[in-house]
């Protein structure tokens, strides 16, 4: 019984990791079809080379990075008073804003903007789509703070209240510097997250801030190529290796 | 033991706390709570001549909803949602037993399962699509090893479309039922065999009971995004398979008929708001 369910947990392994294998692997095949004719390294360079896919990669950095440091502030702050009065309101608000749908928050966030901006002269761009993300990355930071707080010693607060600080300075001297692996860790999250949106940000992106994942979902659409392969990898190890890094700070000093 | 709140001295913490909160509280307002007011407010209007909402107030769009036109992407939406949250229950369970059984691995096993699901949803989706394709490397090898004539028409139907949901939302499932399976005591199952068990009669009558709330919270986190989903049915389905997600795209962008979209954005958000009271406090835990 117990081999038995050895091999299918294997099974189940290789099921969740052999698509991204194969990916990677042909995405160093000579052919532009899924025959292998020998190893080449053309397609990584052609993705470099290709100055629209650049030019996504900077506005998903310039968008992920603005989204994170806002919703990393919030949500270490929100975090923290959620460890220290319950807030049923603010937590149950962020729990739902995690398990709406995608397609729901997007809609109602491009409603939403485009009744604003009936008040003035605003259009679709880099900040609708800012916004747009720390409204759906909130709730990631606060639900890694919170997980790390639980393991959080309030005695060591209680000591810093005894010698004469007042509440704010046991925050910024004592809990803020102890917390931060999990801050970091939560940044990080936060920023494959948003890096990685492709539904919410198509519907509120305008001409000026298309992404990488919309350019990559443009070109799955029109079809298989080894570009988008290589390009999926360089993706795919970018970001898994921000989500180990999160990993391994997450479990620091636990 | 979890510690929820922060310590005995937490009563002069509460004004800091408030302060604290209030910048998430404002966000939460304006771009979650408002956004969906404004959905409600333009479900009930009526459909400008150039895309957007005016007057006069009408429950057109509703009714609409429930056209049996409409209707039938619905329900089709449930079904393929209720049939990839079975098919994850029966993937997840016995590889959620084996990594809760595997002693100091369970950490990294776990990792395992759920590092695929951080990286691009959207790119695991492609993967998928590079090998089922007519073109793809699945069709090409039975081609080529002459097992099939044709290729075989693996993308762009329903089944395509509930592998992509199987696969994208697995660890939701594997996540709670490894969190019931880990609190199950071993001294159980000892029990039972002393009693005159087989494995499998235990297994039934102790390890499946047992297990049901991490069944029902992982259940209900597959079955809400893929009652949802919008970008595996639009990629893996091709035009066949119009799930609720596509139908909202579509009428926020190529149709511009806002009012519809709005309803049955609203309908979805109905259908989550009724599941997240059946996982209830349960959820909080698990999530």
């Amino acid at each position: 019984m117990r081999r038995l369910l050895a091999v299918y947990a294997g099974i189940a392994y290789l099921f969740l990791y052999a698509p991204l294998a194969v990916l990677a692997v042909f995405s160093f095949n000579a052919s532009k079809i899924a025959v292998w004719q020998g190893f080449t390294l053309h397609w990584y360079g052609s993705v470099f080379h290709n100055p629209a896919l650049l030019e996504g990669t900077l506005n998903s950095l310039v968008i992920a990075g603005a989204a994170t440091v806002i919703s990393t502030i919030l949500g270490t702050l929100a975090g923290y008073a959620i460890w220290k009065r319950r807030m049923p309101w603010l937590t149950n608000s962020l729990y739902l804003s995690l398990l709406s749908p995608e397609i729901v928050t997007g809609v109602s966030l491009l409603a939403f903007f485009a009744w604003v901006f009936r008040f003035g002269h605003v259009q679709l761009g880099m900040h609708t789509v800012i916004l747009a993300h720390i409204s759906f990355s909130l709730a990631y930071v606060v639900l890694v703070i919170l997980a790390r707080l639980r393991t959080f010693d309030p005695t060591l607060e209680e000591a810093g209240l005894d010698l004469g600080a007042t509440e704010w300075e046991v925050f910024r001297r004592i809990t803020a510097p102890m917390l931060l692996p999990g801050i970091v860790a939560a940044a990080l999250l936060c920023f494959t997250v948003s890096f990685d949106d492709y539904v919410i940000t198509s519907l509120v992106a305008g001409v000026d801030s298309e992404t990488l994942p919309m350019m990559v979902y443009a070109m799955a659409r029109k079809g298989v190529s080894p570009e988008v392969n290589a390009l999926s990898v360089m993706i795919t190890v970018g970001l898994g290796s921000l989500i180990l890094t999160a990993g391994r700070l997450e479990r620091r000093g636990r | 033991m979890r510690r929820l709140s922060g310590g005995k001295e937490s009563v002069r913490f509460q004004i800091l706390a408030r302060q604290f909160a209030l910048p998430s509280t404002v966000t939460m307002i304006a771009l979650f709570y408002v956004p969906l007011l404004i959905i409600l407010a333009y479900s009930l209007l009526t459909r400008g001549p150039y895309g957007g909402v005016m007057l006069p107030l009408t429950l057109e769009s509703y009714r609409r909803v429930f056209d049996p036109l409409y209707g039938q992407i619905f329900w089709r939406s449930i079904w393929i949602a209720a049939v990839s949250t079975a098919l994850c229950l029966i993937l997840a369970f016995p590889l959620a037993f084996y990594i809760a059984r595997s002693g100091g691995r369970k950490t990294l096993l776990l990792n395992l399962v759920m590092l695929p699901f951080w990286t691009s949803f959207l790119i695991r989706t492609y993967a998928w699509m590079f090998l089922l394709r007519d073109t793809g490397l699945i069709n090409t090898a039975l081609l080529a090893v002459h097992a099939i004539r044709e290729p075989l028409p693996l993308l762009f139907n329903d089944g395509a479309v509930i592998l992509g949901l199987v696969y994208g939302y697995l660890p939701f499932m594997v996540l709670p039922l490894y969190a019931t399976l880990e609190k199950l005591d071993d001294s159980l199952l000892q029990a039972a065999a002393d009693l005159g068990a087989t494995p499998w009669v235990a297994f039934w009558r102790v390890v499946i009971p047992l297990s049901k709330p991490g069944a029902v919270a992982g259940s209900l986190l597959v079955f809400i995004p893929c009652l949802g989903a919008y970008l595996t049915p639009d990629l893996m389905g091709g035009g066949k398979t119009v799930m609720i997600g596509n139908l909202v795209q579509n009428q926020f962008t190529t149709a511009r008929d806002w009012p519809f979209g709005a309803a049955f954005s609203l309908l979805l958000m109905l259908i989550v708001l009724g599941t997240t009271r059946v996982l209830g406090k349960r959820g909080e835990e698990l999530l």
